[in-house]
């Protein structure tokens, strides 16, 4: 063979030349676009710096005693709120997930229940919180009904999907045998989807906690009614304090959740 | 050109892996390695280029210490070492090239790698290595879509387009059919007499190390047990090392097998005509 | 699952132990005792004269929202610019920071598993234990009202959340493409660029669409605190009670959030 050099340059990553170009330009002229429309207004931004000091500051030295009083109530508003409206989410998922399985829920069931997932999982639960104000009253209650609406959406969608990827092999033997749409359910379906359930279900203790701290923004009980007064007020070491306290406690969630999920297992 | 001189290798459990294992050799030889599992073969092998720390002992490739060398120049010793993998060792979502070209990192600086921009001397070593490998075809394909011998043969020439001066060889088969093993195994030798490269190679198949290196080195717990030619191997010498068999049933089987595969049009020879091309 | 043996002889079968099967029971007793008492502490102060109103009260509201005010539109065109700038932008600021800091957490890669892996992980977890609106509510304090907190926000909320699953998929690589390409004389950041960034490519890409869409559904509510974006609508015809205005940016936000699934699906899989 004559010593003729072949060239190589890997092959680009998207094949179609005009694609490419369009891709590629299109993304470019956007990020131009999307940060010219950033107003950036400098002398605001130095007054932030300094509060943001303060902040800091407040993280170093943390306020939990000024405000005690307050953050304990918003803080049990929370803690209970995360865990009825967990229980009872849990509890209600299971019927929607069990009727949003295409493999064992009849048609007009199955529609039924994947409509109220959509809805569920669609809207922010802020949203659904300022609506459950508005109809029950503030406090914790409207919390409590948005946390665990929001809760039914998450579970009941994975759990239908879960069963609907079951391995239906277990499902056909139990069938076989002439066990009733109970039986199937309960023997061939449940130990199936059951470790994954849990393990999500931990998941959503954590996601519900996180979330009890915001629904308090808009009346809804928790502990961020707390934080909102403490930032209005800019009492930045409060602040701080709240703030810690709720990376203390979803630390201690992702302990306890791992830790029971070890066991289960 | 590699000399390892008491080699010892204890790990943190307290195993202990290797026990003064003594070895030479000199450019152009290829070493097959047996031993049952847990032999230290695997530890023999990566103690040479420090992808595990030896404990005692010197290892010398031809006038470079190696186990003294610190970090930075250790990475160059490196280059002068290619290694092959039971499991292929790929990158899976690069191209053929692409794992190929990885072969010259040593050599090229990090940004230049990082935007494939390799000199053409480096472009036409691998373009030569993959001529004669066989796999010109499958320059820009995915080290995924490749066959279980087409992804070794990958890995070959991955080890020489370093140019090195010295071959390890992890086994090279586990992972291969029988025909393709053998494949392999002569493309190994056949290049180590090419390139006058020394080479130790690990394998588990005794009747398949017979057939194809020079000299066999029997590891037991750690241990040289045998240091000979390949019909040194006897079936007392056998169990010496892996303990009671029936090793003349073995090695008849084996050369029955082999002369079923030639008989049936033997694997193709790959193409030898092409030059090397030399920097 | 145990067999015992009754006192005529005859074997029996049981799911569990007797004293695990009352271990089992006791534990749910005690999730309905725990249940019981946070109800009672936290409908200590429940208004039930409210909450039995409430179906009069969402009819009531009902035929207020309906029909939408469909001439708002015009006035929202801008915040929803605003509001996927918010997410889009807060992505990729997330992204360049949470890629570094998922190199140093994961175990395999970290220069120091003593000090900077709990740094790592602690910085991972504060991230995550903020949501977005809640950062946004510390920001536009700090930094005023406007897109830039919002985009600060949604940031800082993303850094934990990517970094968290890309350091899993660091930790999940298979060793030996790492080992090979060490072993032709590599520098340690050719080792991590050739051998460990092309594995975790799929699952990089995956991580960071699916964190964009929900950043997207995310910033249509950082307005309500001041952040800029279509909740500054939201918050101003709540406020007004201007409820035909309200059901339109419902609408609005339900679409894009229809939307921006249906891309981050079609991009995920695509990859795949």
């Amino acid at each position: 063979m004559s010593a003729v050099s072949r060239r190589w340059t890997p092959p680009p990553l998207i094949a179609n030349r005009v694609l490419r170009y369009v891709i590629y330009g299109g993304v470019a002229l956007y990020l131009v676009v999307a940060f010219g429309t950033v107003e950036l207004n400098w002398a605001r931004m130095s007054e932030g710096v300094v509060r943001a000091g303060r902040l800091f500051a407040g993280f170093l030295q943390p306020d939990f005693t000024s405000r005690w009083d307050d953050i304990q109530a918003g803080l049990l508003e929370s803690l209970t709120m995360t865990v009825t409206s967990t229980i009872v989410g849990i509890i209600l998922s299971v019927p929607f997930g069990i009727g949003a399985a295409r493999n064992i829920a009849p048609l007009p069931i199955y529609a039924f229940c994947r409509a109220f997932i959509a809805v569920a999982r669609s809207l922010q639960e802020v949203i659904i919180a300022i609506f459950l104000v508005v109809l029950f009253g503030f406090g914790p209650f409207a919390g409590f009904l948005t946390l665990a609406f929001a809760t039914i959406g998450f579970l009941a969608k994975l759990l239908a999907e879960d069963i609907e990827d079951i391995d239906p092999a277990p499902l056909e033997a139990i069938r076989a045998t002439g066990a009733g749409w109970w039986q199937v359910l309960v023997y061939a379906v449940l130990p199936q989807v059951a470790p994954r359930l849990i393990g999500l279900s931990m998941y959503r203790v954590d996601i519900n906690f996180r979330e009890s701290a915001v629904v308090g923004i808009v009346g809804a009980g928790g502990i961020g009614a707390t934080l909102n007064t403490a930032m209005d007020r800019y009492e930045f070491d409060s602040a701080a304090a709240i703030l810690l306290i709720i990376i203390g406690i979803v630390l201690a969630c992702e302990y306890a959740s791992g830790f029971i999920r070890a066991k289960v297992q | 050109m590699l000399v390892i001189e008491n080699l010892t290798k204890r790990y943190a459990t307290g195993d202990l892996a290797l026990e003064m294992v003594t070895l030479s050799v000199p450019a152009g030889q290829v070493v097959g390695l047996i031993g049952p599992s847990g032999a230290g073969k695997s530890s023999l092998i990566r103690c040479v280029n420090r992808l595990v720390e030896p404990s005692e002992g010197t290892i010398r490739l031809g006038d470079l210490d190696l186990s003294r060398l610190s970090r930075g120049a250790l990475g160059q010793a490196r280059r002068r070492m290619g290694m092959i993998f039971q499991e292929y060792a790929l990158v899976d979502r690069l191209s053929v090239m692409e794992n190929v070209l990885s072969g010259r990192l040593g050599y090229v600086g990090f940004w230049r790698s990082f935007f494939r921009r390799f000199p053409q001397a480096d472009i036409d070593r691998a373009f030569a290595v993959l001529d004669r490998v066989g796999l010109t075809d499958h320059v820009d394909k995915r080290a995924d879509a490749l066959s279980g011998g087409q992804r070794q043969r990958v890995g070959i020439a991955r080890a020489l387009v370093q140019e090195p001066d010295l071959l390890l060889v992890d086994e090279p088969t586990a992972s291969l059919d029988p025909k393709t093993s053998r494949q392999i195994m002569r493309l190994i030798v056949e290049l180590c007499a090419e390139r006058n490269l020394a080479a130790i190679v690990n394998i588990h198949d005794v009747a398949l190390a017979q057939m194809f290196v020079q000299r066999i080195v029997g590891l037991r717990k750690g241990k040289v047990v045998f240091d000979g030619p390949p019909d040194g191997l006897t079936p007392e010498v056998l169990t010496e090392i892996y303990g009671a068999e029936d090793w003349t049933a073995t090695i008849r089987k084996a050369e029955e097998e082999d002369e079923q595969a030639a008989a049936a049009g033997a694997p193709v020879i790959l193409a030898r005509d092409t030059p090397l091309v030399t920097a | 699952m145990p067999v015992s043996i009754a006192h005529d002889g005859t074997k029996l079968w049981q799911r569990r132990t007797s004293r695990a099967e009352w271990l089992h029971y006791a534990g749910w007793f005690a999730l309905l005792l725990l249940f019981v008492f946070t109800w009672q502490v936290m409908t200590r102060d429940t208004i039930w004269a409210f909450v039995l109103d409430a179906p009069r009260q969402a009819a009531d509201i009902g035929s207020r929202m309906w029909p939408p005010r469909w001439s708002y539109m015009s006035a929202v065109w801008k915040p929803l610019w605003d509001t996927i700038n918010m997410a889009t932008l807060g992505t990729l600021l997330a992204i360049v920071l949470a890629v570094p800091l998922a190199f140093l957490t994961a175990r395999n890669t970290t220069p120091s598993a003593r000090f900077v892996r709990p740094v790592g992980l602690l910085i991972i977890v504060s991230s995550r234990s903020i949501n977005a609106i809640i950062w946004a509510l510390v920001l536009v304090t700090i930094l005023g009202p406007g897109v830039l907190a919002g985009i600060l926000a949604i940031a800082l909320r993303s850094i934990g959340f990517i970094a968290k699953l890309l350091y899993e998929a660091i930790e999940e690589i298979n060793i030996e493409p790492v080992e090979a390409i060490r072993a032709t004389g590599a520098s340690p950041q050719q080792v991590l660029a050739w051998g460990i960034w092309p594995q975790i490519t799929p699952a990089f890409a995956g991580i960071s669409v699916f964190r964009w869409d929900i950043n997207i559904r995310e910033a249509t509510v950082l307005g309500l605190v001041g952040a800029g974006g279509i909740g500054v609508n939201l918050e101003s015809s709540l406020n007004t009670l201007a409820w035909p205005q309200v059901t339109l940016l419902l609408l609005v936000i339900l679409g894009t959030v229809v939307v921006s699934e249906w891309v981050s699906a079609k991009i995920r899989h695509a990859i795949i």
